[in-house]
């Protein structure tokens, strides 16, 4: 029987197995921010011990940062505690030699956002970052998870980690997506399907023809909420858009090296009769532009539909989660995804800041205003490059124009541990991937979309189905 | 590690499925580069009754009386029961931290989620996986009985009730080992070094873009 991309990442980095299958799995790519190091680096430092392989790391800030006008650099971090928080992984990366690309580096943006962007996430790695988010980097056809802070302290000092292997699932997306609807669509549409424990437990391969359409971006957008489909790691095959998207990035192989690579990567992929312990297919032509309605990925209806009634459901534990849901955000059953007004919009996050996702929201957002009661309407690319990148194509006049705040890199509103947050009660549209109680602010309302539907709700000042908008007058 | 061998406790009951780490433990304690302290922000959104910050005096903030956890009959519990996909959500050990501060060693669920269920292991807090009905007759018998205990043997892998019943449950052998001894496990990998170095040498030839 075959392998699946899955099983053969995992047998190419296995060091050690014991009879029980716990394995002693090799690490490649170690990427670190600000937030869950400290303590790994400092249980370095009481143990005596050095990392193992420090041209493996690559470590930025980006939870804490502001992404209001910061020349001054970390000083201008007004928060003391999250001012310390980012000196401290400066001083850790002296102090231990590992390459960081500090807070006003050009460089600089949300962890996984750059280890693509740099060619530092390659095909056939093992990735691993003390954030849950990492499961990104498997768009590239590599193993890429989050791990805890202990698990960091172990992979600096051993360059492994001590694992089991999941079981394999693979999710089929089959057809073409309809117009206006994008991979954050796709994924959420997944997670409402299969539930947010629905991964747990498994590694989660992404295929059929309409991920295999998907740019390198949206690829990672899918992959990126993999860990909200309860998955550790998600991932998707190689094929020439992976090795197009890579080809002369700061960290790509070069040289005689290159086609070697190239051959290795073409060879990552679920060979044709691999087993996989759970398959789920899902039609694109079904999937609309989603809106998460409640506290959890996976309470998530199209955006024509409206917010559901928990009386429907017979589950006693999953009827009151939905009860307590509704109360947090404040909705009454049965109302129209439609009617629901917003106070503030976010655009960015590592599931939503790159190139393509600030395209489709300024494409929807050129020549219209930003709606009167829509208080804040964020921006924030994801990194340094994609900032720039966005300016080169006069993304930002755009964005300005229409009355959106254009930004600094970094997580922002995502959870909100710097300056950009909600304040109590406000109802936010996100292109982020958490609606968790309070994770853009204390007692926030959050609803994830797509960044052309974040933009359109923006403009609007409550949700509207994107696909209608093409014929509407500016 | 604190090493855990054998546990008798009193028993809490938080009664929700898909509680995150972020209920766990807010963003904006999430800011301190220590290990420890994180107790009284355990649950703090639904504990205390206004929004709190780090480095405030966390005992003058109003409690919020309807949380189950601030209930007097539960102060001390070192055993938390809880539902479905318990700790999902990111991957901060901050959540497991300020469990254990908090005084719980164990956590009893019918499914946890995979980042923070390994957490747990490396911080001496043993998550018990026990199927639906079981945990639906020890949330009864918690809400029944004021002062409710359970044993929690890791040797034996058994929780034992106050009437005398046993319930085995499952734990991974290495993890039970370096529970039971309070190991840590970055000591156990380096006995490996030559292994790691080995297989360094090994993929540096045939990959040598993975070194760069
Ligand atoms: S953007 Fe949000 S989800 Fe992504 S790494 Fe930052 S905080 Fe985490």
């Amino acid at each position: 029987m075959g392998a699946t991309l899955y099983d053969k990442l995992w047998q190419a980095h296995r060091v050690h197995e014991d009879a029980d299958g716990t394995t002693l799995l090799y690490i490649d790519r170690h990427l670190v921010h600000e937030v869950t190091s400290p303590q790994a680096f400092e249980g370095l430092r009481l143990a005596g011990r050095k990392p193992w392989r420090t041209d493996s790391v690559l470590a930025v800030p980006d939870h804490n940062v502001p992404t209001t006008p910061r020349g001054q650099g970390v000083s201008d971090i007004v928060d003391p505690v999250s001012r310390l928080q980012v000196e401290t992984l400066d001083q850790n990366c002296k102090e231990f030699g590992i390459r960081e690309f500090t807070m006003n580096d050009p460089r600089q943006g949300i962890v996984h956002v750059i280890g693509p962007e740099q060619g530092a996430t390659l095909p056939g790695m093992t990735v691993v970052c003390g954030d849950s988010h990492t499961s990104t980097h498997g768009a590239f056809g590599a193993l890429a998870f989050g791990i805890g802070t202990s698990e960091v302290e172990h992979v600096l000092a051993t360059q492994c980690l001590i694992q089991k292997k999941s079981k394999n699932m693979q999710v089929r997306v089959e057809g073409q997506l309809g117009p206006g609807v994008t991979a954050k669509d796709v994924v959420l549409a997944i997670i409402g399907e299969i539930g947010t424990a629905g991964g747990t437990g498994y590694a989660i391969e992404f295929a059929g023809s309409a991920i295999a359409a998907l740019s390198m971006e949206g690829r990672m957008t899918v992959c990126n909420m993999a860990i909200e489909a309860g998955a550790r790691a998600g991932m998707v095959a190689v094929d020439q858009t992976t090795i197009d998207y890579i080809a002369n990035r700061p960290f790509a192989p070069r040289g005689e090296l290159w086609p070697r690579a190239v051959a290795a990567w073409r060879e990552l992929v679920s060979d044709p009769d691999a087993h996989f312990d759970r398959v789920v297919t899902l039609p694109a032509e079904a999937i609309a532009p989603q809106v998460t309605w409640g506290t959890s990925p996976e309470m998530v209806v199209a955006v024509d539909a409206r917010v559901p009634d928990p009386q429907q459901v017979s589950d006693p534990v999953k009827r009151e989660g939905m009860r307590k849901a509704l109360a947090y955000m404040a909705l009454e059953p049965g109302t129209a995804v439609q009617d629901i007004a917003l106070d503030k919009v976010f655009i960015g996050s590592c599931t939503n800041s790159r190139i393509e996702d600030l395209r489709a929201a300024a494409a929807v957002a050129a020549g219209r205003r930003v709606a009167d009661n829509v208080k804040l309407a964020l921006v924030v690319p994801g990194s340094g490059l994609v900032k720039q990148q966005a300016e080169a194509e006069g993304l930002h006049e755009i964005f300005m124009a229409a009355g959106f705040q254009w930004r600094e890199p970094g997580c922002s509103m995502c959870l909100a541990m710097n300056a950009d947050r909600l304040e109590a009660g406000e109802r936010c549209a996100s292109t982020s991937n958490r609606n968790f109680e309070g994770r853009q602010g204390a007692g926030g309302r959050t609803h994830l979309v797509s960044p052309a539907m974040a933009a359109a709700a923006a403009v609007h000042g409550h949700f509207v189905d994107v696909r209608a908008l093409e014929t509407e007058t500016r | 590690m604190e090493k855990f061998t054998r546990l008798d406790a009193l028993v809490a009951p938080l009664d929700r499925a898909n509680v995150d780490t972020d209920a766990i433990i807010p963003k904006q304690y999430l800011k301190s580069v220590k290990r420890s302290g994180f107790g009284p922000n355990l649950f703090d959104d639904w504990r205390y009754l206004t929004p709190g910050e780090p480095g405030q005096d966390h005992s003058q903030r109003p409690l919020n009386p309807d949380f189950v956890l601030n209930q007097p009959r539960y102060a001390g519990a070192q055993i938390l029961l809880a539902r479905e996909n318990f700790g999902c959500g990111s991957s901060r050990e901050h959540a497991v931290w300020a469990l254990e501060d908090a005084g719980f060693r164990v956590v009893i669920a019918p499914s946890f989620a995979d980042i923070f269920f390994n957490n747990c292991f490396k911080n001496g807090v043993l998550p018990v996986v026990v199927d639906g009905a079981v945990l639906d007759r020890l949330f009864a018998a918690v809400a029944a009985q004021e002062g409710y205990r359970l044993q929690v043997d890791l040797q034996a892998q058994q929780l034992r009730t106050p009437d005398g019943e046993s319930i085995a449950f499952e734990v991974d052998e290495f993890r039970k080992y370096c529970l039971l001894n309070g190991l840590d496990d970055i000591g156990l990998t380096l006995q490996r070094a030559e292994a790691i170095g080995e297989y360094e040498r090994r993929r540096r030839q045939e990959a040598p873009w993975l070194f760069a």
